[in-house]
């Protein structure tokens, strides 16, 4: 981990939260008693971050430790502690790259390697203001892996080719499709299911009440515990069409 | 449930309040437990791990600072838990610790300034293995800037949070942290901004390593060349124990010592940082001017010019004494006045209104300054204990932060590192209800008033109202005196002690310096506004060349506090004396020498010819109780009879003008202190700072 310190100069003077963020953090603070306010600090930093064009400047960080009436250094200490407080500019589109172990076992490094290309070392930010990259260490999507995550979206089962169409669709402004990549639904096997395929075991008629021998003897079924499940319950058979959407910067 | 917990510790059984820390039971078995981060008045951290003991049947060593003895538990058989400080087990954890500890420390010490004097130092040679396993890079770290005063070198941080957890526990002012974390974490004050506690320089002392070290001190010598001498501070009124680290003829360094009465074991960054003035603007030979310019003289010529200038006759003769001055000059200057028959002495600043009732416990701090963690209501009339007695300040805090004191204020709304009921800005809000609302319910109460409120026109009736509220508060009562004055000046009270106040129709120091008189004498008075004294003949006695002895027409050069052993008082009363570190610089001599030596010039010789006759004049017969009897104890309470009688009459009531601030520059209140480049560097950002405050 590289050392983080804040960017003075594009930080500027001053920073303000919009004024939509102020429900948000009367929600934060209420959660806490009026002398451990201070307990809010990660949740306002964040909103801060959020309000900030994806990054904590020192002026956010210094608005969040006056409403919160905390020293400065101590909010410091926290923003520095985490690196999900980006103390630097980033791009509109913020590529988080996921570099721990199963990731780079599914080919992280190769997903890297386009990133430099199409961006640029770490923490550069495009000169369209449009993109910059950090690698991180697990996002929990193993296994999806190797995956990145842009702004508040997951993107998995990346190849170096899809990143690559992702990040070409970003720069020009075009809708993405966050979740995986290839033909599968979630975390269910590509291509469809492959076991568990048998419908009846969906459709109630496997249900029965065992009982054991020591057990008492259990009430008679009544004819409502063996309902049939309802026409569109849930199962994992049934696969959703991936939707188009804009993803929120 | 007993309070108590039996313990086994490397085969000795002992018992030990359950509140106790395993280390503190270790060690009231006489064990050594190493420690980086454990500081005995500092919360515990537990991060450097070197306090390993073993505790039979745990499985892994336990950190011995961080654990409390009441959550271990006996042995199945009921017998007490065993602990071992000794032995292959810890050695091995200690070892390894320290092989961590020295994995990203730099092999630098033979250019460090704590080489000599470091706890790491001494812990590898103790706990430490022989060499180095590791072979790969050591991590270096940026330095950060932390004032003119602490100097860093981060790479040798060893990240034990001492500093940290002193800044803002006990200094009050929350400006340095650890940011980032693991591999790249760093220990800095916020954007490398300076620090701005008056007491930032004992983290150099905290500091277990050369990370934080001395930036006026660096470089200049390796701790086992110097001389080292327990004296005595003179910076505030607290007498403060320090040390005296000497090298040939010139102080290097001031440290302070433990008493736990006074400092615990802090000091100010004045009293630590002001040794540079020691070495300038001194005054190492008389003067005399001629033609409007001082010209050396030898002593003979000096004290025969002194002598001319004292036959105007006495009533036309007044003395100043100034703030630092020792009681044995003053006692013997007063002596020998006195037998010219002179009665304009006085040793307060302009205005001030105490120390003539002849009651002493009206201007002694009574409740002590460790009374304060005693007190659980705490009125501050016109001081301000942060600049005024920074240290005795951070008790206060210690006592809000751990205790149950509260505080309030009368006077200028000042940043005290605790907060405090603000009661209002003049004598008025003595009459208030606010302030009877405010000792509602206290058991302890106490009452302290400041210069900002004795030295002023109507300073008596202020202090007399306050001695009143002392009463009707229940702050002066039997075995408790909840009365007293914080001074400023580490030698106002012993002069008051001696005497140095006008005597029967004897002219004031506003009076003496007003310009009616045809000489004035100033014994180190240099805070005093000469600018009324006319065409006044001018002898300035003092050891440094500041507005004294820009004025003066005669120049005697004295001995400073590092040079004289000599008796001074501090507000509390107690009597204490200084060392001599080093030798007088020039031609210097003691204060008491050249009052002894000018007597024998007028023809009215003092009946002493050695410090030691003097002293035993002051301390009074044997049996004979005087102010002076007794050493290194405050009287506290014992004088309280004398402040439960009725307040000295004072005439007319006060006004309702503000107080001001009886310190104007915390760094700047003494010649010594304007003499140092330190102090200067420090009072230039303190003001600069206050400035871009101001204009925000």
């Amino acid at each position: 981990m590289a050392l983080r310190r804040f960017d003075l100069e594009a930080g500027g003077d001053s920073f303000a939260f919009k004024s939509e963020t102020e429900e948000k953090i009367a929600f934060w603070r209420g959660k806490y008693p009026a002398d451990k306010q201070r307990s809010a600090v990660i949740p306002l930093l964040w909103l801060a971050q959020k309000d900030n064009n994806g990054w904590l400047s020192e002026p956010a960080m210094r608005e969040v430790a006056n409403r919160l009436e905390m020293p400065y250094i101590r909010v410091y200490e926290v923003a520095t502690f985490y690196t999900m407080f980006r103390l630097q500019p980033v791009g509109k589109f913020h590529v988080q790259l996921c570099g721990t172990t199963p990731c780079q076992l599914r080919g992280a490094e190769r997903l890297k390697e386009v990133c430099k290309k199409e961006i640029g070392k770490p923490m550069f930010v495009t000169d369209d203001q449009r993109l910059s990259w950090e690698e991180v260490e697990c996002l929990g999507a193993c296994v999806n892996a190797p995956m990145v995550q842009i702004n508040d979206d997951f993107f998995e089962d990346l190849t170096p080719e899809s990143l690559s169409a992702i990040l070409g669709r970003l720069r020009h402004g075009a809708d993405v499709t966050p979740g995986p990549q290839i033909d599968r639904v979630n975390s269910a096997p590509e291509g469809g299911t492959t076991v568990l395929t048998d419908a009846s075991l969906f459709d109630g008629s496997r249900t029965r009440v065992s009982a054991l021998p020591n057990l008492p003897k259990p009430p008679e079924p009544t004819p409502e515990a063996t309902g049939l499940p309802e026409a569109d319950a849930p199962t994992n058979t049934k696969r959703e069409e991936p939707t188009s959407k804009e993803i929120k910067s | 449930m007993s309070d108590t917990f039996k313990l086994n510790i490397d085969g000795v059984e002992v018992e030990v309040p359950k509140a106790y820390t395993l280390m503190q039971a270790c060690e009231e078995v006489g064990a050594e437990i190493p420690r980086f981060c454990y500081h005995e008045r500092l919360s515990v951290a537990g991060n450097c791990r070197m306090c390993l003991v073993e505790w039979e049947g745990a499985p892994k060593p336990l950190a011995s600072c961080a654990q409390i003895v009441g959550d271990l538990r006996p042995n199945r058989d009921g017998s007490p838990p065993v602990i071992r400080t000794k032995g292959a087990y810890v050695e091995k954890a200690r070892n390894g610790v320290m092989e961590f500890l020295l994995i990203n420390h730099p092999l630098d010490c033979p250019i460090c300034d704590q080489g000599g004097e470091c706890d790491l130092q001494d812990q590898a040679v103790a706990y430490g293995r022989s060499d180095s396993r590791y072979d790969e890079n050591k991590r270096a770290v940026e330095d950060k800037y932390m004032g003119p005063l602490v100097k860093t070198i981060m790479t040798r941080c060893i990240q034990c949070t001492r500093c940290v957890r002193f800044v803002a526990e006990v200094a009050g002012v929350e400006e340095i942290g650890m940011i980032s974390r693991g591999e790249s974490a760093e220990i800095t004050t916020y954007l490398e901004k300076s620090l701005t506690s008056e007491l930032s320089g004992n983290v150099i002392d905290l500091c277990p390593v050369g990370a934080l070290t001395s930036k006026p001190y660096a470089f200049n010598a390796r701790p086992w060349e110097l001389r080292k001498t327990s004296s005595i501070d003179v910076m505030d009124a607290m007498g403060a124990a320090i040390r005296i680290d000497a090298k040939g003829d010139a102080v290097m360094r001031i440290l302070p010592e433990t008493n736990e009465e006074i400092n615990e074991e802090w000091l100010s960054d004045k009293s630590r940082f002001v040794w540079d003035g020691l070495a300038r603007q001194r005054l190492d030979r008389p003067y005399v001017r001629r033609n409007g310019k001082l010209h050396p003289v030898t002593w003979p010529e000096a004290l025969d010019a002194v002598k001319a200038a004292l036959s105007v006759g006495a009533d036309q003769v007044g003395v100043v004494a100034g703030d630092l001055i020792e009681v044995e000059q003053a006692k013997a200057a007063l002596d020998f006045f006195r037998g010219l028959g002179v009665k304009n002495t006085d040793c307060r600043p302009a205005s001030a209104q105490y120390g003539t009732s002849g009651v002493r416990e009206h201007y002694l701090l009574n409740p002590t300054l460790m009374g304060v963690e005693e007190s659980d209501a705490l009125l501050l009339i016109g001081t301000n204990p942060r600049v005024e007695a920074a240290v005795w300040n951070a008790r206060i805090r210690k006592s809000w932060l751990w205790g149950n004191l509260k505080v309030a204020v009368i006077g200028e709304a000042a940043e005290l590192t605790y907060p405090y009921t603000h009661l209002g800005t003049s004598a008025d809000a003595l009459n208030g209800a606010a302030v009877r609302e405010f000792f509602k319910g206290a058991k302890r109460p106490m009452i302290v008033a400041g210069e900002a409120a004795a030295c002023r026109s109507d300073g008596a009736a202020i202090l007399s109202a306050a001695l009143s509220m002392a009463q009707e508060t229940g702050a002066v009562s039997e075995g408790w005196a909840g009365f007293g004055m914080l001074h400023t000046a580490a030698g106002r009270v012993g002069a008051l002690d001696a005497g140095f106040v006008p005597a029967d129709g004897g002219k004031a120091t506003k009076d003496i310096l007003g310009g009616a008189l045809k000489t004035v004498v100033l014994l180190g008075a240099d805070e005093v506004d000469l600018s009324q004294v006319g065409s006044a003949q001018v002898i300035y006695v003092g050891s440094h060349g500041d507005a004294g002895a820009a004025r003066a027409d005669i120049v005697l050069p004295c001995a400073a506090y590092s040079e004289i052993t000599a008796t001074f008082v501090n507000t509390e009363g107690r009597v204490q004396m200084t060392t001599r570190a080093v030798q007088p610089k020039g031609e210097a001599r003691e204060g008491w020498a050249i009052f002894r030596a000018l007597s024998g010039v007028m023809g009215k010789v003092l009946p002493y010819d050695t410090a030691d006759e003097l002293r035993a004049l002051l301390r009074g017969k044997a049996g004979q109780n005087t102010a002076f009897s007794g050493r290194g104890y405050a009287p506290g309470a014992k004088g309280v009879s004398a402040l439960i009688a009725a307040p000295p009459a004072a005439d007319g009531g006060f006004g309702n003008a503000p107080f001001g601030r009886a310190i104007a520059d915390f760094y700047l209140t003494n010649p010594i202190a304007r003499a140092s480049r330190t102090m200067a560097e420090c009072s230039a950002l303190a003001t600069s700072l206050d400035t871009a405050v101001a204009a925000e």
